[in-house]
């Protein structure tokens, strides 16, 4: 569905990143391709620089050096129109849902829609927010109550629809799960994968939790050391030698995770 | 194949709808006008040839098969829209209901009631809060030991000491004011000497107090409740109550002496500078020297004016700190309800306080102090 951006499979291009904050170097001469159609898990211990990473694809933050491309187009251009492509293609889900609070659900859905599709009809707006609040498994009546009145899966579901207004073709989720009890969390990682088969995103998920990991990704990027050390599926991930990852893959949290995806898959 | 939407009927069978192009939010338009012009019954819908499905496009075909009495019809599209095709359609089946927002007369009734109910609330709070303050005040006052001094001190140089030079200046400024006023309408009787009187009647009875007690209501009780407020939406104050200590004691009864010492405090610093104020307008517009000024001060004002005048401030300072604190304690969670809390806590102060002033004007003069 996004083949008239770009006929090429990779979805984002980081090359060369390099972010500093101040003396302290978090990125130096990262790489990083996602391909189209893929869920990738970005991991990595705290400060390793998963959300700057995910801020510098988002132009939210300009990197001290490095080239990065989302759908084929510099994300850094001055070019307006290849901002608003890039823009209208790629939906967000901050960590606490970042929903405008001063607005319904339904009208959180319907901010961008409005501002990209000013011409379109309200009745078609209406039931495009309500498509959108189904999909991400809310019910009908979460489309006329304030954040303030839902809880944080509800947010973060809220959050979902309206990342997924303008039908991009990238999503960013930084860390979906996080805050979620075990069986909200399970839910959610089944509503990505669900949303992700079916409208054919590409998602790009920074996350902590192994169980998403294992469940939903199908490739896993660890951060360390500044760089991307190894972007693969996770059964390669987790034998990769190095410290981080082996305590990361391989503590007892890791082997938890483990042991329930092998109970899953017999 | 072009990409704008389109549906004609198929080859093969002139009852199915063939529909091609692109089915997306960027020609929703074009396809809602298709949906129009749809005919009302046919024996299926082929999608196969669309080249770009979005769940806008999705949601419109199966729209589409809804008019055409495809209620249950599976849609053909391409395998690669197939599985987004299924999905939208089938949270398409109910059709979302809009509930229709009243605007009218009603509307306004309930509103109004919800006010009303709101405002009640609101009083009977702050008279259980008041309740609740002057009790631990009590129990403070017999174990002295709990009095947090240094709290007390440190809230006594923000509210107190950091306002004195605000307080000095808009004070001298509106004693000048008065003097200017007063001079104008003097003047026509050849009575400017009478400035004086009115001046220092003035500030000492209401200008002073009401406007250092406005003053400290926007510097002041805005603070108590955004600091208490941030508190109580970072689940401080929860802490508090746990950790087994007294959130009236620890927090409202060092903010609530520190205001009640420093206010008495401030009128007289504004009544000092609202005179001094009289005093260089005098002097340098109506040729009433300083010591003139002086002299007819002490012989027509009595001091009971001040007395007047001072005894309001300890009310007044309840008041603030009362209000202040009590919107803080009752934020919500959000940093949007410590705002919405902190310009309901000034609203509050500034009428209270003036509404209990004119209260108090009319008390006096009855009394006929």
């Amino acid at each position: 569905m996004n083949a008239i951006l770009n006929p090429a499979d990779i979805a984002i291009s980081v090359r060369g990143l390099r972010n500093t904050f101040g003396e302290q170097v978090v990125h130096d001469n990262l790489d990083l391709d996602v391909r189209r159609g893929e869920i990738i898990g970005v991991v990595g211990g705290s400060g390793t620089g998963k959300s700057v990473l995910m801020r510098s694809i988002l132009a939210l933050r300009r990197p001290q050096g490095g080239h990065i491309e989302v759908l084929g187009l510099d994300v850094y251009s001055e070019d307006s129109k290849a901002r608003i492509k890039i823009e209208t293609n790629t939906g967000v889900l901050y960590q606490n849902g970042a929903l405008f609070s001063s607005l319904t659900v339904e009208e959180n859905v319907a901010v961008p829609l409005k501002e990209h599709y000013g011409a379109l009809p309200d009745k078609l707006v209406h039931e495009l927010c309500m498509l959108k609040i189904r999909l991400s498994g809310l019910p009908d009546n979460a489309a006329e109550k304030f954040p303030s009145q839902l809880s944080g899966g509800m947010r973060k579901r809220a959050g979902i629809a309206r990342a997924l207004a303008l039908d991009p073709a990238l999503v960013f989720l930084d860390e979906p799960t996080a805050g979620l009890d075990p069986i909200g969390a399970a839910a959610f990682d089944q509503l990505i994968l669900t949303l992700q088969r079916a409208l054919g995103l590409t998602v790009f998920l920074i996350t902590h939790d192994l169980d998403t990991l294992y469940t939903i990704c199908d490739r896993v990027a660890v951060i360390a050391d500044k760089k991307v050390l190894i972007n693969a599926p996770i059964h390669e991930v987790e034998k990769f030698d190095h410290p981080w990852v082996q305590e990361y893959f391989h503590g007892p949290r890791g082997r938890a995770a483990q042991g329930a995806q092998h109970l899953l898959e017999k | 194949m072009s990409t704008d939407p389109n549906i004609g009927p198929h080859r093969d069978d002139p009852d199915i709808i063939n529909a091609t192009g692109e089915w997306s939010l960027q020609t929703a338009q074009a396809c809602i006008a298709l949906l129009e012009k749809a005919p009302a019954h046919v024996k299926d819908i082929d999608g196969r040839e669309i080249i770009r499905l979005d769940s806008t496009g999705a949601m419109l075909l199966s729209q589409l098969a809804t008019r055409t009495g495809l209620a249950l019809k599976e849609i053909d599209v391409r395998p690669e829209h197939q599985a987004l095709m299924n999905a939208v359609r089938q949270l398409c089946e109910t059709p979302p209901v809009k509930r229709v927002k009243d605007y009218g007369f009603r509307k306004m009734l309930e509103r109004l009631g919800f006010a009303m109910e709101d405002y009640a609330k609101e009083t009977l709070a702050l008279v259980g809060f008041s309740g609740l303050t002057l009790q631990t005040t009590i129990k403070t006052f017999f174990q002295p030991r709990r009095f947090r001094a240094t709290s007390t001190f440190h809230h006594m140089e923000q509210v107190g000491v950091d306002a004195v030079p605000l307080v000095l200046l808009l004070s001298f400024m509106v004693g000048s004011v008065i003097a200017f006023l007063g001079s104008t309408v003097l003047k026509e009787f050849g009575a400017e000497v009478y400035v004086v009187e009115l001046v220092g009647i003035a500030f000492l009875r209401e200008f002073a107090v009401l406007l250092t007690a406005i003053l400290l209501a926007g510097r002041t009780a805005s603070a108590f409740t955004a600091q208490i407020g941030a508190m109580q939406s970072g689940e401080e104050i929860d802490a508090i109550r746990t950790l087994g200590l007294n959130p009236i004691e620890l927090l409202v009864l060092p903010r609530l002496f520190a205001l009640v010492l420093m206010l008495p405090l401030l009128t007289f610093l504004a009544m000092m500078a609202g005179l001094a104020g009289g005093m260089a307008v005098c002097a340098a517009s109506l040729g009433i020297s300083p010591e003139l000024f002086t002299v007819r001060l002490h012989e027509s004002i009595s001091v009971t004016h001040f007395w007047v005048g001072i005894s309001k401030a300890p009310i007044f300072a309840v008041v603030i700190a009362l209000i202040g604190c009590l919107e803080g304690f009752q934020v919500q969670g959000t940093a949007e309800s410590v705002g919405e809390r902190t310009t309901s806590s000034v609203v509050q102060t500034i009428s209270l306080v003036i509404l209990l002033d004119a209260l108090a004007a009319l008390f006096f003069m009855e009394m006929d102090w």
